[in-house]
């Protein structure tokens, strides 16, 4: 990806991003559902957007996923 | 739409029926004497395995090591520990117990690193060096005219389409790589409104940006 497209990838904002509040506060859902194989970007499609765009709730999102793989391993 | 003081939407009008190892997490936790004692230690226990695995997967990554690493994840499985106890009452069983606990110490790690960066900040926050830019965006410096107008027409919008504010946050995160986490600290903000005002610039920029040509204008905002 170069500079210009990566640019307009970060300025790009989504409009169905929900932001860091409601995705705190249904990410233990939202990752659950990811976990098992559910469609959760589709159930929840402005916690979708706001995972990917948002650095820190989808590094949050990453962490908790990682938890319930290593546990269900 | 990210909203900066708005109510969060409910997963469900009424909590949902708990499984049976969630049950007895909620039982044992609500209780009193030896098998509440019992299952704080259980669950503190999980939370540090937790919380040791995290900064693990995130150390690469963080100007942080070992012993401080080790420090963080005991810091965080604490704090979350008092938390999950204090808003048990909270838990709505909309997902496993365990999960919703994890999200907890998951948090606490977030703040903890964002913290921690203060302590050895890479840039001071007053610093503003634009030259930075076309690094973090993956600029090629061999083709540098075909990309100096379009970073200086950013630099133009930044100065005359953002408040104060927005321009702060901006130059923070953006020029200066300060983390999102480290910055709600400095300005004793929250994540989520911090985020919304980042947003909002991004929205800007990219108008200006679109309306002088230098991106186009399909897609979302």
């Amino acid at each position: 990806m170069n500079g210009w497209s990566e640019l307009d990838r970060f300025l790009r904002t989504d409009p169905r991003d929900v932001g860091c509040a409601e995705a705190m506060e249904m990410l233990h859902i939202y990752a659950e559902l990811t976990a098992a194989g559910a469609p959760a970007e589709q159930r929840y499609p402005g916690i979708a957007a706001h995972l990917a765009a948002c650095g820190p709730c989808g590094e949050d999102f990453e962490g908790l996923l990682a938890a319930l793989r290593d546990e269900a391993s | 739409m990210v909203k900066e003081h708005g109510t969060v939407r409910p997963a469900s009008a009424a909590p949902a029926e708990l499984d049976a190892e969630s049950a007895e997490w909620v039982r044992a936790l609500a209780g009193t004497g030896a098998r509440r004692e019992a299952a704080v230690v259980r669950l503190h226990e999980m939370l540090l395995r937790i919380a040791h695995a995290e900064v693990r997967r995130r150390g690469p990554r963080l100007r942080i090591t070992g012993p401080e690493l080790d420090d963080l994840a005991h810091q965080a499985a604490a704090d979350a520990l008092l938390a999950i106890t204090g808003k048990l009452a909270q838990f709505r069983g909309e997902s496993r117990f365990t999960t919703w606990a994890y999200k907890f110490v998951i948090f606490d790690v977030s703040a903890k690193i964002g913290r921690h960066f203060w302590r050895n900040p890479a840039v001071p926050l007053d610093a503003e060096d634009w030259d930075r830019l076309p690094g973090h965006f993956g600029f090629d410096p061999a083709h540098q005219a075909e990309w100096r107008d379009l970073l200086a027409a950013l630099r133009r919008a930044v100065d005359s389409e953002l408040t104060a504010r927005q321009r702060a946050v901006f130059v923070a995160i953006v020029v200066n790589e300060v983390p999102l986490d480290a910055l709600v600290i400095e300005l004793a903000s929250n994540r989520n409104a911090i985020y919304k005002t980042l947003f909002d610039a991004r929205r800007k920029l990219r108008a200006a940006l679109a309306a002088n040509g230098y991106l186009d204008t399909s897609g979302s905002s």
